[in-house]
């Protein structure tokens, strides 16, 4: 399986854009679809990974003990209760990055990918150390950003480096998109971010309060095929990674009927 | 201007905020790709000037140089109107009036 498998960094640059969220709803969406995956928490500094997955309580060993040589892969890997074909990779201890090289980083995806069809790696947010360890270790790479200016800004940067280090093909899923806002025009358009980002779109993300009741539950939305609107999303964008042929949503057609009429009238160019 | 914008105005509400993102968006971005500091800007641009002045009579305060991006490809664009060309010794200072000369890097 090892030469086949895709290894896929999930980056921002940015925090709080959604990348774990993200990572832990494509890697239940992958697995459900019945791809053997991997999620494999590289936030050495600020975990998360294990807690959206709701697999807090059982972490024995770590990414850690696994370097060290002190347990082996499996025994450190968690399987998700729910959906076997998913397994977690925690982060170890926020020490590691003391030490931790892209060497170490290359060995534990080495070592996953004999096992698995897909690795996700949840990058930490930053360009500094814990990213490029986690940007050595990868193929490809998905750039997570919200349509806001420091989210995109940041987004740009990340993407200059993933093209330096020879990342290919790095994609981008635009994450929180409010279509009501877009049609108000008091939010950058989809159009507008892969414009300024120059990067394919694999996929947006509507926003949606039930992520945040998601997170409290340890539940990914993509679990027991739920069909809120951000569920929807993550779902289109694993079948998307898979090879499926999925349009995309147009957020201005999120909803129809004469309201929606009205507001595109309000949004027509005069001048 | 959108339909929304104007009823905006008239009423003294807040302007759609999109477009004054996208602008700076734009403008913060070319200089980030191009990891040239406003100040080093600043610097490249009288330079060029002086290089430019040396063979053309240029003028110095309309001269603008900025960077411009496009499909993640940054330009450095000069724009320099050129009032008449120095030591031409077969004509007199000929006037060339406003010539734009535009030097993409």
């Amino acid at each position: 399986m090892s030469s086949h498998t895709r290894i896929i960094l999930v980056c921002s640059g940015k925090g709080g854009v959604g990348k774990t969220t993200l990572t832990a709803n494509l890697g239940i969406a992958l697995a459900s679809q019945g791809a053997k995956t991997a999620v494999l928490d590289a936030d050495f500094g600020l975990r998360n990974l294990d807690l959206l997955l709701g697999l807090e309580n059982r972490i024995v060993y770590t990414a850690q003990e696994v370097l060290e040589e002190s347990c082996r892969l499996d025994q450190a890997l968690v399987r998700h209760k729910q959906e076997s074909n998913l397994s977690l990779l925690p982060a170890g201890n926020p020490r590691m990055l003391d030490w931790l090289k892209p060497d170490d980083m290359q060995r534990i995806v080495a070592m996953l990918s004999e096992q698995f069809a897909y690795v996700l790696i949840d990058c930490p947010a930053g360009v500094e150390d814990g990213f490029k360890n986690a940007v050595s270790a990868t193929k490809e790479a998905i750039v997570v950003t919200n349509p806001e200016v420091s989210a995109v800004r940041d987004a740009d940067r990340v993407i200059g480096l993933l093209n330096t280090h020879g990342v290919k093909p790095v994609q981008l899923v635009l994450n929180r998109v409010r279509p009501k806002m877009i049609a108000s025009q008091d939010m950058l358009s989809v159009e507008d971010v892969t414009d300024i980002l120059a990067l394919p779109l694999l996929g947006l993300v509507l926003e949606d309060e039930q992520v945040i009741v998601s997170t409290n539950r340890g539940e990914p939305l993509t679990l027991n095929g739920q069909s809120s609107p951000a569920a929807r999303c993550y779902t289109n964008i694993a079948r998307r990674i898979q090879g499926e042929d999925i349009p995309l949503i147009d957020p201005s057609k999120e909803g129809s009927g004469m309201r929606d009429k009205f507001r595109r009238l309000m949004q027509t160019k005069i001048f | 201007m959108t339909l929304r914008d104007i009823i905006n105005k008239l009423l003294g509400r807040q302007v759609a905020s999109a477009s004054t993102a996208r602008e700076r968006l734009q403008l913060v971005l070319a200089h980030d790709r191009s990891d040239l500091s406003p100040d080093l800007l600043d610097k490249m641009r009288r330079e060029i000037l002086e290089v430019v002045a040396k063979y053309v009579d240029i003028d110095l305060e309309a001269g603008a140089v900025s960077l411009e991006t496009e499909d993640r490809m940054t330009a450095l664009v000069a724009n320099l109107p050129i009032k008449k060309t120095i030591n031409k010794p077969e004509s007199t200072m000929e006037e060339i009036d406003q010539k734009q000369t535009e030097i993409q890097i």
